[in-house]
């Protein structure tokens, strides 16, 4: 379904991504980890338009979408939870949700999945007059997943999504992750929690810096290299 | 001799609303453009300018018509703007969006003076109907003065129904606050700001024909100073905000004017530095504008209330 091929991306003299070559099939949970600073956003961003690569090329459904503006990316079907959530802060929460399906026309299918959003997420409707910056981090969270499902994305990217949560939020996400990919929905899930992600993930990339590919490998197969997140990337 | 200076000051006062009404619209205009895309954009004195202009051909077309080509023409000329100057420059940082709008403005008035033959000193005729002051209850206004108010209020009313409740209203909030992150929930960025500066443009319309109406000197510069006002009054408001700058460019129209008639003869040349002298000390005082500084004492307030109850949930 997507296809990196060889994706270059530099920030003026910075390489932050050089020859990154990953993929995604239909209803495939995939991860994708590696340090600070490896290139793990820089990616997320070029996959959806707004920044430019340098080299290499992006396909999604047997097509390059490199050169489209991020609106018509997300409109054919892939949707980002980027990196500190971005909620619209002075927007209310039901607006920040309402934003999320600028891109479709079919109201009754927005009313169904914002149904459905509010029945996962029910904090969302309660605060739904609230603005977006007083909820807590962990509901911000879930208001940026549920923006991003509001498209009704074939494929949900994640960058991050637990990073400064509390432990009991984490396990909430990567059990919203879980559900999500059972129903059906492709997920490309960028983390630091290599552990974690291993476990929900059907495969997992390991990045090192310069966004080049250490390994990678179906869970079983980096849970049969034992201890190789001390090893490789002595992350705990 | 109280109740005389009483109501002195309140006919000060009442004068002086039209005139900060006024540039209450042109800050707000001016700060929708600065939150969708960083664009501080001085060039929004010649859309005035260009307005002015246009009333003064076109007053023999009577009063409706001369409004709606005005209208037509300055949201026509703001939308040019965006397409020609600053399209081009989408990814070019604040100064250079900055810079370019002084080109723009120094090139268009300068392209009047070329070609409106300005040795013949033109004005838009007023209506007397309009400028004619009566008195009700003691103090003196004009049928123009009224007719400013309640633009102003329907403008700031549709401009508060337009940005809350249609989608559209909730794409420019939202690419005010994170221009790229709207772009990647969907919003396409041409449509946004082409509709900001059509509403930009829209707002100076109307602005220019209450403005003429009221001062009637049709000159290139005519809208450079007003734009000043606006700005500054954007900024004492904050410019990221837009009831901030409005309220701003109201609170500093509505000083000036004061200021103007109060000040002794000596001093009323100085008017304007005195004002400025102000927004300087406000400035130091509070870099981000009149409404942040509300915002937080709001969010003092709220949490105290939220410590004093202990905090839900
Ligand atoms: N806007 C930018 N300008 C210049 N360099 C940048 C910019 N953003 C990122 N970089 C650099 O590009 C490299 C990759 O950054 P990127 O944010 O993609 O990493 P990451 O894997 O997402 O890291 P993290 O885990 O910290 O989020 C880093 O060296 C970073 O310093
Ligand atoms: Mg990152």
């Amino acid at each position: 379904m997507l296809e990196v091929n060889e994706l270059s991306v530099s920030y003026g003299r910075i390489n932050a991504v050089q020859a990154l070559t990953i993929s995604v099939a239909e209803g495939e949970f995939v991860g994708l980890v590696g340090h600070n600073g490896a290139g793990k956003s820089t990616t997320l961003l070029t996959v959806t338009g707004t920044l430019r690569p340098a080299g290499g090329d992006v396909l999604f459904d047997g097509k390059s979408i490199v050169g489209l503006a991020p609106d018509e990316i997300l409109r054919r079907g892939i949707a980002l939870v980027p990196e500190g959530r971005r909620i619209f802060g002075r927007l209310s929460v039901g607006e920040n949700l309402k934003i999320g399906a600028t891109t479709r026309k079919d109201k009754k299918g927005v009313e169904e999945d914002m149904r459905k959003i509010l029945d996962r997420f029910p904090v969302l409707q309660r605060y739904w007059n609230k603005s977006g910056a007083k909820l807590s981090g962990g509901e911000q969270q879930m208001l940026a997943i549920g923006r991003a499902l509001l498209s009704r994305p074939r494929l949900l990217l994640l960058d991050e999504p637990t990073l400064g949560l509390a432990p009991l939020m984490v396990d909430r996400v990567f059990e919203i992750l879980d559900d999500l990919h059972k129903e059906g929905t492709t997920i490309l899930l960028v983390e630091q929690n290599a552990a974690r992600t291993i476990e929900v993930a059907d495969r997992t990339y390991v990045l090192r810096s310069g966004g080049r590919i250490q390994f990678q490998g179906t869970s079983e197969e980096l849970a049969k290299m034992g201890d190789f997140e001390t090893a490789y990337i002595g992350m705990g | 001799m109280i109740v005389g200076s009483a109501s002195v000051v309140i006919q000060y006062i009442l004068d002086s609303i039209a005139n900060g009404s006024l540039y209450a619209l042109m800050a707000l205009s001016l700060s929708l453009l600065f939150g969708v895309m960083g664009l501080m954009n001085f060039a929004y004195g010649e859309l005035i300018m260009s307005g002015a202009f246009t009333m003064y051909y076109t007053h023999s077309w009577g009063p409706v018509g001369m409004i709606a080509m005005t209208v037509i023409v300055v949201v026509v000329m703001s939308l040019l703007m965006e397409l020609l100057a600053f399209r081009p420059l989408r990814k070019a940082g604040p100064s250079t969006l900055l810079i370019t709008s002084f080109a723009l403005s120094i090139a268009l008035q300068k392209l009047a003076y070329m070609t409106t033959n300005p040795g013949i000193p033109k004005t838009v005729r007023p209506y007397p109907w309009l400028t004619q002051q009566f008195e009700v209850s003691g103090v003196l206004m004009s049928r123009l003065e009224v007719i400013i108010w309640v633009m102003t209020i329907v403008l700031l009313v549709g401009m508060t129904l337009l940005l809350k409740r249609t989608a559209l209203g909730i794409q420019l909030r939202a690419s005010t606050e994170d221009f790229r992150m709207s772009q990647l929930v969907g919003v396409k960025a041409n449509r946004v700001i082409s509709s900001a500066f059509a509403i930009t443009g829209l707002l100076a319309s109307v602005v220019t024909v209450l403005f003429m109406l009221g001062h009637g000197d049709v000159r290139p510069n005519v809208g450079q100073g007003p734009v000043l006002v606006a700005f500054v009054g954007g900024v004492i408001g904050g410019l990221g905000s837009l009831p901030g700058a409005a309220l701003g460019g109201f609170v500093l129209g509505l000083v000036l004017n004061i200021l103007q008639a109060t000040l002794p003869r000596s001093l009323q040349g100085h008017t304007t530095m005195f004002a400025f002298l102000g927004v300087i000390a406000i400035l130091v005082l509070q870099p981000g504008g009149m409404i942040v500084s509300i915002r937080k004492l709001r969010r003092k307030r709220d949490q105290a209330a939220a410590l004093s109850e202990g905090a839900p949930s």
